[in-house]
């Protein structure tokens, strides 16, 4: 696990849920094939509504043209995260895109297992508001072990949310890699 | 220690006498479920983590229904069946209801019912949020991601938080023009779409247990709405009765103690309760139809998990009798089952295929077609600029399809009502 997280902020608003992040129609394609799985980055975000898409303005898209990775990997977002469909696919997609972490003030529950029994993201909560503080493009700084989060670029400091009792999950890797180390798995 | 059905229940699958909220358990899986879309992932997963010695824990407890993405041309959609089917045949996988065959059922959580998978007292996962349906059953279950459907695959285990419970009591009688639909689509008004996250939501009262469990699906499946982890109904003697026509398997019936601890209790009078719809984009927008009436529409839709069960269409029948739509209908049947009772059913002699035909419904084959848009030529899908009211669950932006649409979410009978208008209609003007 990374103890530095350093790259450019994606600000979203609230209930951005898994149909916004990864859109039904391309869960079709191979998880696993090296060259199809970039499909998911390439659509990761797409059906975010154009307004709500880079705030506080909206119009900036998360990935451009035919890439499939994005210039900006920590996303920040208001509450209630991920909510909708359970697709795995949507933590999977972010994560093709190049995204490290997801400031949030809340996570729905499916998201956020699967973020961390999946190994893809760090899922980091807080109850302030970031997504009003902090502008698209802002570059960011995440400190795990000190649950701390600098705005380079305007100098300010904001302490997150600890990650919890899931924290020993994520420091595995994985639920696989968890349930190894703990003995439950052989 | 005084706990809640939902509580009992998990006690049970961690082997524990008493479980408290907060606290994480291991839970002995009862019943994995997956299909189309997570079910080839979730596959992939567990071969990446097993490797040559990947083994199912139990064959007989692992249930795949092809379901979201079954009548379409779209190659990699069609692969991912294709991934089903070898994997059901490589592994002996009795509880596979293969497309194209005549064990093809349609929607997983409504075959999980018909199929007897669901039983009172057991733990259910499956990788699909709507997996909650099945607490209609005085059950856990909820859905998960294919990293953890795979570990359920290799081990029958999973973690878990044990919620808190939310509790909604319906009394009274619910009157003629209202369907449970109403009733969950006010309770997501009044705790939103985060209202039940890492709770349970427990249903309760004279109304509830007056409703069929067509009806008590349609509660239990849109806890997920609120974010909850399950929603769950006690089990009774219309719970035992469905169940006992379906399979013999065992089952234990729980009930909340009286003095069991809930996070809140809410109340409502269900005879004083009005038809309701979500307004676009969340299912949380709350309103009534009346002050919504006469919103011009584009489309409507019956059909998925949420609104395409028998009940349903027998609601949006007794409207649509001997009437004509004004805009284009979509009739999806959830199961084959329902298609085939279509045939069976009548209104004053005539079916109900015969009805939605005569009224102009476009009557579709059994899948989650178009509930969550899916590949571009999926029947009925959301196209730029359309206006739709269904029955379905979500209406979050390009849900159904396009992101420049908007959806309605309604009862089938203010759906049903709406399409012979062309405009959002009350039902009580057709009732």
């Amino acid at each position: 696990m990374e103890k530095i997280v350093k790259g450019y902020a994606f600000v979203l608003g609230n209930n951005v849920d898994t149909d916004q992040i990864i859109p039904a129609e391309h869960l079709v394609y191979s998880l696993s094939d090296p060259e199809e799985k970039k499909k998911y980055g390439h659509f990761a975000l797409s059906s975010v509504p154009i307004s709500q898409s880079g705030l506080p303005n909206g119009g900036i898209p998360f990935i451009t043209g035919e890439n499939y990775t994005s210039e900006f990997n920590i996303l920040i977002s208001g509450a209630n995260f991920g909510c909708g469909s359970s697709r795995e696919h949507a933590p999977f997609a972010l994560q093709v895109a190049g995204v490290k972490a997801i400031i949030a003030e809340s996570y729905a529950r499916i998201f956020y297992r699967n973020c961390v029994d999946g190994g893809f993201l760090l899922p980091y909560e807080t109850p302030i508001k970031l997504n009003e503080k902090i502008k698209t493009g802002d570059e960011l700084e995440l400190n795990v072990e000190m649950n701390s989060l600098k705005n380079i670029s305007t100098g300010e400091i904001f302490s997150l949310r600890s990650l919890g009792d899931i924290l020993p999950i994520i420091e595995a890797g994985d639920i696989f890699k968890y349930a190894r180390q703990s003995g439950m798995l052989a | 220690m005084a706990m809640t059905i939902t509580e009992k229940i998990l006690a049970k699958a961690a082997g524990k006498k008493n479980v408290e909220p907060g606290v994480n358990v291991w839970l002995d899986v009862d019943v994995l479920m997956t299909h189309d879309v997570c079910g080839p992932p979730t596959i992939d997963i567990w071969k990446r983590e097993f490797g040559g010695q990947a083994k199912i824990w139990d064959k007989d407890k692992l249930v795949i229904f092809p379901d979201h993405y079954i009548f379409t041309k779209n190659p990699q959609a069609n692969r991912n069946v294709e991934i089903l089917r070898e994997f059901a045949n490589e592994f002996g996988i009795q509880n596979y209801y293969d497309v194209g065959t005549d064990r093809y059922k349609g929607v997983c959580h409504i075959a999980l019912a018909e199929e007897g998978y669901d039983l009172p007292g057991t733990v259910l996962f499956g990788t699909d949020s709507h997996t909650c349906t099945s607490g209609a059953f005085g059950m856990f279950s909820t859905g998960v991601g294919n990293t953890d459907a795979a570990f359920i695959l290799g081990t029958g285990k999973i973690w878990e938080k044990i919620p808190e419970s939310l509790k909604f009591t319906f009394d009274g009688e619910l009157p003629p023009y209202l369907t449970a639909k109403d009733l969950i689509l006010k309770v997501l008004g009044e705790i939103t779409t985060d209202g039940g996250t890492y709770r349970a939501l427990e249903f309760d009262g004279d109304a509830v247990f007056s409703l069929s469990m067509d009806e008590r699906m349609t509660l239990t499946n849109m806890a997920i709405e609120a974010g909850a982890m399950n929603g769950i109904i006690a089990a009774d003697a219309v719970t035992e009765a469905y169940v006992k026509q379906r399979t013999k398997k065992p089952y234990e019936i729980f009930h909340s103690d009286q003095d069991a601890n809930y996070k809140a209790k809410y109340r409502f009078d269900a005879s004083k309760m009005e038809p309701s719809v979500a307004k676009p984009h969340s299912p949380d927008n709350y309103d009534i139809v009346r002050n919504v009436k006469g919103t011009k529409l584009t489309k409507s839709y019956i059909g998925s998990c949420t609104g395409g069960k028998l009940s349903d269409f027998v609601a949006a029948a007794k409207i649509l009798f001997g009437n004509k739509i004004a805009v284009p209908t979509f009739i999806v049947p959830a199961s084959t089952l329902i298609a085939q009772q279509f045939e069976e059913e009548t209104i004053s002699g005539v079916s109900l295929k015969q009805i939605f035909e005569n009224a102009g419904c476009v009557v579709a084959q059994s899948s989650c077609a178009a509930c969550l848009g899916g590949p571009m030529d999926t029947i009925g899908r959301a196209v730029d600029g359309e206006t739709i009211i269904s029955t379905t669950n979500r209406n979050f932006p390009g849900r159904m399809g396009s992101k420049k649409s908007a959806v309605y979410l309604a009862s089938p009978l203010t759906v049903a009502a709406s399409a012979l208008t062309g405009v959002i209609t009350d039902p009580r003007d057709f009732l």
